[in-house]
């Protein structure tokens, strides 16, 4: 390639536009892992000042630039976990996630493919995002989701990651994310169906 | 023809990404007839409406601390 192309191709990628623009995502991405939002700033600051300086080599395109910033951005979470080794340390997404040991049969349909527990209407949903109780019980059932399930799930819904930065993010093959969205979302159905839509408490938010 | 667990994983996918026409013509035409799968369509929606909501309120609870710089 022409130098100079590279030169055009990196003068645009790293305008400081091109950055911003990628900031609300790498700071919800930080935010997730670290849980406090003044170290998920610094995070996203340290990593977005990384990318400015860093040259053009390290760069390999338009396209990548959100993955080669999380590529950082990451490095930067772990190295937050080495200087606080003493605090409980929150395991990496990258860690967690090596085996595939969530290929578990379907417990939500039988074999025909028709449903094993089928979906219940839900009485007013709506009325549900209002309430401070039903936020904690969303919360326990997304945290319930095996964890590469709530790895890609919150990639996708939480972060706003596309489907196949998540693909690259987790090493799921384009099918598998399907597969592996469509069970997070039953299962988040399931839990709310059972710990929220089903229980007589909602009805006195009703009357 | 398309079973449930075809039918939803189609719909959970039309929540990431537009199906091709003939999927939903198979959606379509599979939620007319099925109340269940209808049921996981707008519980599905509801769980993707739910979960931005979720966002912005993990940034503004563990943002309190932000005005302190």
């Amino acid at each position: 390639m022409l130098l100079n192309d590279i030169e055009k191709m990196t003068n645009k990628v790293l305008s400081e536009q091109t950055l911003a623009e990628q900031r609300p995502v790498l700071f919800r991405y930080a935010l997730l892992q670290l849980r406090d939002s003044e170290l998920a700033d610094d995070a996203v600051q340290e990593t977005l000042l990384a990318a400015w300086q860093s040259s053009s080599s390290n760069f390999e395109g338009k396209a990548n630039v959100r993955t080669w910033l999380i590529g950082i951005l990451k490095h930067k979470i772990s190295d937050h976990w080495r200087r606080n080794s003493r605090e409980a340390v929150a395991p990496s997404w990258d860690q967690v996630y090596s085996g595939d040991g969530e290929a578990e049969d379907d417990e939500f349909f039988m074999n025909n493919g028709s449903w094993n527990s089928a979906p219940k209407a839900w009485a007013n949903p709506e009325a549900a995002l209002k309430q401070q109780e039903f936020w904690a019980i969303y919360e326990i059932c997304q945290n319930n989701l095996p964890p590469k399930m709530a790895q890609v799930f919150m990639l996708r819904e939480i972060v706003g990651l596309q489907a196949d930065e998540v693909c690259r993010e987790t090493g799921l093959s384009d099918a598998n994310y399907w597969i592996t969205m469509h069970r997070a979302r039953l299962r988040l159905r399931e839990c709310l169906e059972i710990r929220w839509f089903n229980t007589t408490k909602r009805e006195k938010h009703h009357a | 023809m398309r079973n449930c667990r075809d039918i939803t994983l189609l719909v959970s996918k039309g929540l990431d990404k537009e199906l091709n026409l003939a999927e939903r013509f198979a959606v379509g035409l599979h939620l007319l007839m099925c109340t269940r799968c209808r049921n996981f369509q707008t519980q599905a929606q509801f769980i993707h409406k739910a979960a931005h909501r979720y966002t912005e309120q993990l940034q503004s609870r563990l943002g309190k601390n932000r005005n302190r710089r």
